[in-house]
């Protein structure tokens, strides 16, 4: 069991990191450098003479190169977590078939990216923002109440439960996201929405296809485990 | 009764490998997300930025 596991998050978590490094590269990246050149004073948005005619730097091998790294263990990681919960579905006599994956990731995406981004939108650098302790711990527990209550949903019965679930993926938002005391950031507010939703947009793109390459690893492993028990 | 208990043995083990997975990707998550150390916040900077994390 755990052999399928750890394979099929492997495979599964690596590629979707590869392909969602090279999204951020090219999407979010040039963003989060141009917003940088408002934080360092080189460029600024306010009154004449601001515009943004500065050169966005280009590629920097070390600095992209550790993205990349940071991006592919960030989905390796979400992907044993998600073929963890595949797994334990299966156990329980739900099937998943490389299609479901797909429902899958993007349930994930919801959970991991989107709540949390409701009240905490992922940030540009130079964004003023509240303390960074408050706001994992917010962070977590959006993540975790919101997948509790997208589980309760799709697997749950009964009335009771799904009312469960409405508060679950209620109660963060109910609760708020620390915020900063005023906003002064010197990032342009242009810039800090499009980072946000390009940062989204390439959040679900990569779930989407986390889920359906982990469902795919899940049956190609499962299958080979059943072959080798049929043989021996 | 020894099929009884081989059977609840594969269901401890089955749980118990899908709690060392969850446990190792949560792990993974909060080292490449959240540790605030300098070295990780520096080198993770730009990809914490781009999924979403709480930065700085």
């Amino acid at each position: 069991m755990f052999t399928r596991i750890l394979v099929s998050a492997l495979f599964a978590g690596f590629l979707t990191g590869l392909i969602a490094a090279l999204l951020q590269l090219v999407f979010v990246q040039p963003v989060l450098l141009h917003a940088e050149l408002y934080e360092s004073g080189t460029l600024n948005h306010f009154g004449d003479g601001g515009g943004g005619a500065a050169a966005v730097p280009g590629v920097d091998l070390e600095r992209d190169g550790l993205s990349v790294l940071f991006t592919t263990l960030t989905y390796t990681g979400y992907a044993f977590l998600l073929v963890a919960a595949m797994a334990l579905a299966e156990d329980r006599g739900v099937r998943i078939a490389v299609r479901q994956g797909l429902v899958w990731g993007v349930a994930g995406f919801l959970a991991v990216q989107l709540a949390p981004a409701l009240g905490a939108p992922p940030e540009l650098p130079g964004s003023a923002a509240a303390e960074i302790g408050p706001r994992q711990i917010w962070w977590f527990g959006t993540v975790g109440a919101t997948a509790a209550g997208l589980a309760l949903i799709a697997f749950g019965r009964g009335w009771a439960l799904r009312g469960v679930a409405a508060l679950l993926l209620l109660a963060p938002h109910v609760i708020g996201a620390p915020h900063p005391d005023e906003f002064i950031g010197p990032a342009p507010p242009e810039l800090a929405s499009l980072f946000a939703a390009r940062a989204l947009g390439t959040g679900l793109a990569a779930w989407s296809l986390l889920g359906l390459l982990a469902a795919y690893f899940w049956q190609r492993e499962s299958k080979r485990a059943e072959g080798m028990v049929r043989a021996a | 009764m020894t099929a009884q208990t081989q059977s609840r043995t594969g269901i401890s083990a089955k749980l118990a490998a899908i709690a060392l997975s969850a446990f190792i990707g949560l792990a993974i998550v909060t080292l490449a997300g959240h540790v605030q150390t300098a070295a990780l916040h520096d080198a993770a900077h730009d990809s914490r930025h781009a999924m979403g994390f709480p930065c700085h």
